[in-house]
């Protein structure tokens, strides 16, 4: 298996290059090339139509020094599952002898909402295939619109804040856990802040013989509206104030990693959400008098969220 | 050895494709179509086939998972109808993009609304302009005979495009007709070893698909397609002259029927084709010159072959089992076009018929050839349907 020292990492195969169109501080790539060095063995990868999709295949380029394929919006799990079916035919037959990873990558608009269908029957199906979500919290490609994923409060393009409205209405969907209800032998959370915990799930996934799922916060600078060198310290922040906690489920059972374990534990304080919702743009209006009862909701739902989860971790 | 049985369309393809035994299939049941997924899964349960066999969860993800199984290097089959190809409608156009040579048999029904399991050709007509080769069978044995030589079709180097073999809707899928089977090694030696290109899985040499264009590159690529559509015309008939030479059954781009002397010609698609041959015997009884043509290959659209079987005619009616409501039947407009540069261009009549497995009957078609023979046809008739 990879060591973990970065020595030993930056002597990778280098599978996305660089020189791809993705925006200045784009958390995509970050968490892309780290879950690659969780693969040894050779990989295939897959994208749904978004920006990680758009950016690096611009034909005649490409950023792929691996087999890419990209087929359509709502569907990467079912393309890298096609992968993976040919992949057992002619590995079977002798004609692809070697050891293969697949991979697929998608935003939360491809997986939280038009691709939830798809991904989940790819899971059920048992295929040997790693999903990560990059989760930016809105349809970025298209220019910043509201998905399930979508915070409350959160100001984008299809939920503005108005004279009538805060922001979206709706607290964002639990996607880990749907994946954790189907019931694979992987499922976690990671943030690129903590690379040593993303690689070490990576190779968890990759090892995990069968269906994982990886839901990774990807900061978006325009998207949230922050200054593009800060997308490391915003993931490292959505962490710390436990929006969006660390954790693995390995056969269902359930454990906190990084930051999160240490705030669980008490070695390290919780932030209160506050310090998240002040560093960023698209929460600016909530910062007014008038919407101070949402923020206090937003901070109620993810203490809600955080005491489940600790709940969860200790079920045998 | 071949052998006679008495076989229905869904399992005559199912045969086909248990003889060919493909790497991969991925499929979503559906009538009438249901019957090839249910019984490709017995052989798959008795280790007749070697084919990983992936019951997907809807019909997007049949045909996704197909396409990219396919770019992966593996021969791949899929089978469908109506709604299920609707539902794969985004893919159908990426897949022949990405110029993967898989198969798919479509069990022709109409397409909702009004929901409607009968057949007619609603669904593959929409699928018509997606950039896939399609075969059309008259009977049972063509449609086992389309599943055999649609892969060396599409597999050509030179081709590279998926295939839809259609057969119509429970009157082939379901009704049992006598048909010969071909041995299967004749069958697996006809067919050949798979030899797909820039393979995903060849990690060695790792290559992108599908990636985005612009306009600078998405028309010449679109015009790439159609130089592998106008090869496919040529590699049709090249496989089918060694498809007769291992079955004896003769196949055209065009088949004819009594069309050398007559002075009309019904064209028409799939299994009326022989409905329309007993039409036509019953007139020549009668004493009117007609004959009928089917395009067994409708896309490529054999515009020359068509143009030859329209060249001297006094009129030809095209038979369309599809309309587009407020134009007319699909197949019309292109017969037109394909007559258009005859110095003497035929009258064209179109007869809309069958939809949603309405009666398609000799009386129907007899009373329509004889109404253009005495000069009454309206240019769009609307055959049987009730006022």
């Amino acid at each position: 298996m990879t060591t973990l020292a970065i020595k030993d990492l930056q002597n990778l195969p280098v599978r996305l290059t660089s020189g791809h169109r993705l925006c200045a501080g784009c958390g995509e790539s970050i968490i892309a090339k780290q879950i690659l060095m969780g693969s040894e063995d050779d990989i295939v990868v897959s994208l749904s139509t978004g920006c990680f999709e758009v950016s690096t295949t611009v034909f005649p380029y490409t950023s792929w020094n691996v087999p890419y394929v990209h087929t359509a919006f709502g569907n990467g799990a079912a393309t890298c599952a096609g992968v993976e079916t040919a992949y057992n035919a002619l590995h079977k037959k002798g004609k692809v002898p070697q050891n293969v990873n697949f991979v697929n990558f998608a935003g939360d608009g491809a997986t939280y909402d038009i691709g939830l269908q798809a991904l989940s029957g790819a899971m059920e199906r048992g295929h040997r295939m790693l999903y990560v979500c990059l989760n930016n919290e809105a349809y970025m490609n298209t220019g910043i619109q509201r998905s399930s994923a979508t915070q409350m409060g959160a100001q984008t393009t299809t939920s503005w804040p108005g004279a009538v409205s805060s922001g979206k209405k709706e607290f964002s969907k639990d996607l880990t856990q749907i994946m954790v209800a189907h019931n694979i032998p992987y499922v976690a959370q990671v943030s690129p802040h903590n690379w040593r915990d993303t690689v070490t799930k990576a190779q968890k996934a990759f090892a995990c013989g069968g269906p994982a799922f990886i839901n990774a916060l990807s900061p978006c600078p325009r998207g949230w509206r922050f200054p593009s060198d800060q997308t490391i310290a915003m993931a490292k922040l959505g962490v710390e104030t436990c929006v969006w906690p660390l954790f693995e489920v390995v056969n269902g059972k359930y454990e906190l990693t990084g930051e999160s374990a240490r705030i669980a534990s008490g070695k390290v304080e919780k932030k209160p959400v506050m310090d998240w919702i002040s560093c960023q743009g698209r929460y600016k209006h909530l910062l007014s008098d008038r919407w101070a009862p949402v923020i206090e909701q937003i901070q109620t739902e993810i203490d809600r969220r955080w005491n489940k989860l600790i709940k969860l971790t200790e079920l045998d | 050895m071949a052998q006679d049985i008495a076989i229905n369309g869904d399992n005559a393809v199912a045969l086909a494709w248990r003889q060919i035994d493909p790497d991969v299939c991925a499929a979503y049941p559906i009538t009438p179509q249901t019957i090839i997924v249910e019984k490709f899964a017995e052989y798959v349960a008795n280790g007749e086939v070697t084919t990983e066999f992936v019951c997907v969860e809807s019909e997007h993800s049949a045909l996704t998972l197909c396409t990219s199984s396919a770019s992966a290097g593996a021969r791949t089959f899929t089978a469908t109808a109506s709604q299920g190809l609707a539902y794969m409608w985004e893919m159908l156009p990426i897949t022949a993009a990405m110029r993967v040579p898989l198969i798919m048999a479509v069990a022709n029904r109409a397409v909702s609304g009004p929901i409607n399991i009968n057949n007619d050709h609603g669904d593959a007509m929409a699928a018509r302009d997606c950039g896939w080769l399609m075969l059309f069978s008259e009977n049972v044995q063509e449609a086992y005979d389309m599943s055999i030589v649609a892969p060396r079709i599409a597999e050509h180097h030179e081709v590279q495009l998926p295939c839809m073999v259609n057969l119509d809707g429970f009157v082939l899928t379901h009704a049992i007709e006598r048909m010969t089977v071909l041995d299967t090694q004749k069958i697996k030696d006809f067919v050949g070893e798979h030899k797909p290109l820039y393979p995903l899985l060849d990690t060695k040499h790792p290559v992108s698909h599908g990636n985005m264009d612009g306009p600078d590159y998405y028309y010449p690529h679109k015009y790439q397609s159609v130089k592998a559509m106008e090869k496919a015309l040529e590699v049709c008939e090249e496989v089918f002259r060694e498809f007769k030479e291992i079955s004896g059954r003769e196949y055209h781009l065009v088949e004819e029927y009594r069309c050398d002397d007559a002075d009309y010609v019904a064209i028409v698609l799939g299994s009326s084709f022989g409905t329309m041959k007993a039409t036509v015997d019953l007139l020549r009884d009668k004493g009117m010159k007609v004959g009928c043509a089917m395009p067994r290959v409708f896309r490529p659209w054999p515009a020359e072959a068509l143009a030859k079987v329209a060249e001297g005619k006094k009129a030809v009616v095209v038979f369309d089992k599809h309309l587009s409501i407020g134009s007319y039947g699909p197949m019309f407009p292109e017969v037109v076009a394909a007559a258009s540069d005859l110095d003497k261009m035929p009258k064209m009549y179109n007869v809309i018929y069958g939809l949603g497995g309405a009666d398609a009957t000799v009386a129907g078609f007899e009373k329509s050839l004889e109404a253009v023979a005495a000069g009454t046809a309206e240019k769009i008739h609307y055959l049987g349907v009730r006022q």
